[in-house]
């Protein structure tokens, strides 16, 4: 094993010691949500109780500490992802309305009856509805891309999904319900021969491994805060400035404005242009702090540690007799979602919960994928950095007797 | 090692999980109701035979957790030979039971059905009991072809 300050890194977060029903927790939902270290739990009190007012607005002390930090955070955001410009760097409620605001903003701009979207069989479903919505506004065409029994997605027949009618492809960076890292280096080069703007999903992704949106050449990228030890409520939208410069703002109200009269609004620069109203200022700042722990960690030593973690449950996963995993990519992060022979994943759930594991079970807002593996449902394991090989034999052993109670 | 789930999974669930009773289609049946949960995707078709008002057969299809099935399964079982109206009224005492509205509901005279009061403790689960019994109720009612718990 890598050597990992796996002790120091639980130390820091304080929910670990938690008891669920007398048991020490086993928190391995972190595909949903991940838990946070005393530095993001800090970062927030120490706002409330030093620093906090409203932002871009008076010229009082407080409202200056408070606009130094929420910035200082939009600044750790363009680092942390390598984007060119503060500019880039939008503040959204989380990957969902990142993706909404495209699709309502470039996407009513740009689409038109018969153009398409292309996307793929193994999106969540707010990397589908948001375009379902925006197909049935303008009459476009929502495409989607297949996915193979290993639940990797088919690039050739990707591929030929792009057309001359082809406005915008939007995929999953990696997948929630299957673990799948999905080419998107690949799928952008494709996409851009012929001029077709990416959003790539980032939810997943961003929390496992170093993402560099200018490497990456996509035109948007979208996460939430709450998978990458932030708190929910906070998201990013990147996107390229030229792109975003010729967008129409998403919602209006204060702090989007340069000049309002009843006559005519003359709107704000970027990133403003896009942040209507108050924003998460508590929890941009503690996204900041989120980021700041991570990189003193390293997005690339977390990346080696997680894959050793997967490597080790999928071994022992694959040596339970009457357990399928469901989602076997060749490129893969650490999710494990299975399924078990005549056990529904809700039964599962409950029955770990009592042995003081937490793991998801049920579709993973993605039914399409439910429906291509002809399962209602599965249940997954999701690790995160402050997992461990012992927690992944604690969970092999609950698996190993819920099977012999159902018999 | 789940001794705290004694209360949930007691072992006539298991019984009825492993065995569902009535677990078939009734061709020429009076009322067929389907009930999903999607949250969790439990579905179920719900098969009445009458004669009269009174239930002459009763089975179902479907798949689900064990609480469900065992639910639906015993359902099926103590619903056969009461009329409507008695089962209308067994739904309300049963969703009573589960949610935990009466405490002072008398467990004895649910018989068989007592074994699922246990969810009342495990609020994610509650519907996964209800489920077979809110279609019984839309079936009931025959107003509704299909039901949804969401």
């Amino acid at each position: 094993m890598t050597i990992f300050p796996i002790d120091k890194i639980r130390a820091d977060f304080p929910i670990l010691d938690e008891k669920i029903r007398n048991k020490p927790l086993v928190y391995l939902d972190n595909a949903a949500t991940c838990q946070k270290p005393k530095a993001v739990i800090d970062s927030i009190s120490h706002l409330f109780e030093h620093d906090y007012a409203n932002v871009h607005r008076g010229v009082h002390t407080l409202s200056v500490r408070s606009t130094d930090l929420y910035e200082g955070a939009r600044k750790k955001v363009k680092q942390f992802i390598n984007a060119q410009s503060e500019k880039e760097i939008i503040f959204v409620k989380g990957t969902t309305e990142a993706i909404n605001l495209v699709a309502q903003t470039y996407g009513r701009s740009n689409i038109k009856a018969g153009d398409e979207i292309l996307i793929t069989a193994m999106e969540h479903h707010s990397n589908i509805v948001p375009w379902q919505m925006l197909c049935q506004q303008t009459g476009a065409v929502l495409k989607v891309a297949p996915i193979n029994q290993q639940g990797e997605l088919m690039v050739a027949d990707f591929e030929k999904l792009i057309s001359d009618k082809t406005r915008l492809v939007s995929v999953v960076h990696m997948s929630n319900a299957l673990g799948t890292i999905n080419p998107v280096k690949q799928l952008i080069n494709m996409a851009h021969a012929h001029n077709i703007p990416v959003l790539l999903d980032g939810a997943q992704a961003i929390p496992h491994m170093s993402v560099d949106v200018q490497a990456l050449d996509c035109d948007f990228y979208a996460f939430s805060g709450h998978k990458l030890y932030g708190p929910s409520g906070i998201g990013v939208l990147y996107g390229k400035q030229a792109l975003l410069e010729a967008m129409p703002p998403y919602q209006g109200g204060g702090d989007m404005i340069r000049k309002v009269t009843f006559e005519e609004t003359e709107y704000n620069g970027l990133p403003y242009k896009f942040e209507a109203g108050t924003p998460a200022i508590a929890e941009a700042i503690a996204l900041g702090a989120a980021i700041d722990y991570l990189s003193a960690v390293g997005m690339d030593t977390i990346a080696a540690y997680e894959a050793e973690l997967l490597a080790y449950a999928t071994a022992a996963a694959e040596k339970i007799e009457g357990l399928r995993i469901i989602g076997q990519a060749a490129d893969k992060g650490a999710i494990l979602s299975f399924v078990l022979d005549k056990i529904h994943p809700h039964d599962i759930g409950t029955m770990l919960d009592s042995l003081g594991i937490a793991v998801r079970a049920g579709h993973h807002c993605a039914m399409p994928v439910m429906d291509f593996f002809q399962v209602p449902a599965t249940a997954r394991a999701s690790f995160a950095m402050y997992n461990t090989v012992d927690e992944i034999d604690v969970l092999m052993d609950g698996i190993k007797s819920l099977i012999e109670v159902f018999g | 090692m789940f001794d705290d789930l004694r209360d949930l999974y007691q072992e006539v669930i298991f019984d009825h999980n492993r065995n569902p009773r009535n677990f078939r289609v009734i061709e020429d049946a009076d009322r067929k109701v389907e009930g999903f949960n999607p949250l969790c995707g439990d579905h179920l078709t719900l098969y009445l035979k009458l004669d009269g008002d009174k239930i002459v057969d009763a089975s179902f299809q479907g798949s689900g957790c064990a609480i469900s099935t065992a639910s639906v399964s015993l359902m099926t079982e103590i619903v056969k030979g009461k009329t409507l109206e008695e089962a209308e009224e067994l739904f309300k005492q049963f969703h009573e039971m589960t949610t935990g509205e009466d405490e002072d509901i008398q467990l004895e005279a649910m018989g068989k059905l007592a074994v699922l009061a246990g969810v009342r403790e495990y609020p994610a689960r509650v519907k996964c009991a209800t489920l077979a019994w809110h279609t019984l109720d839309a079936a009931i009612k025959n107003q509704e072809t299909s039901i949804s718990t969401e």
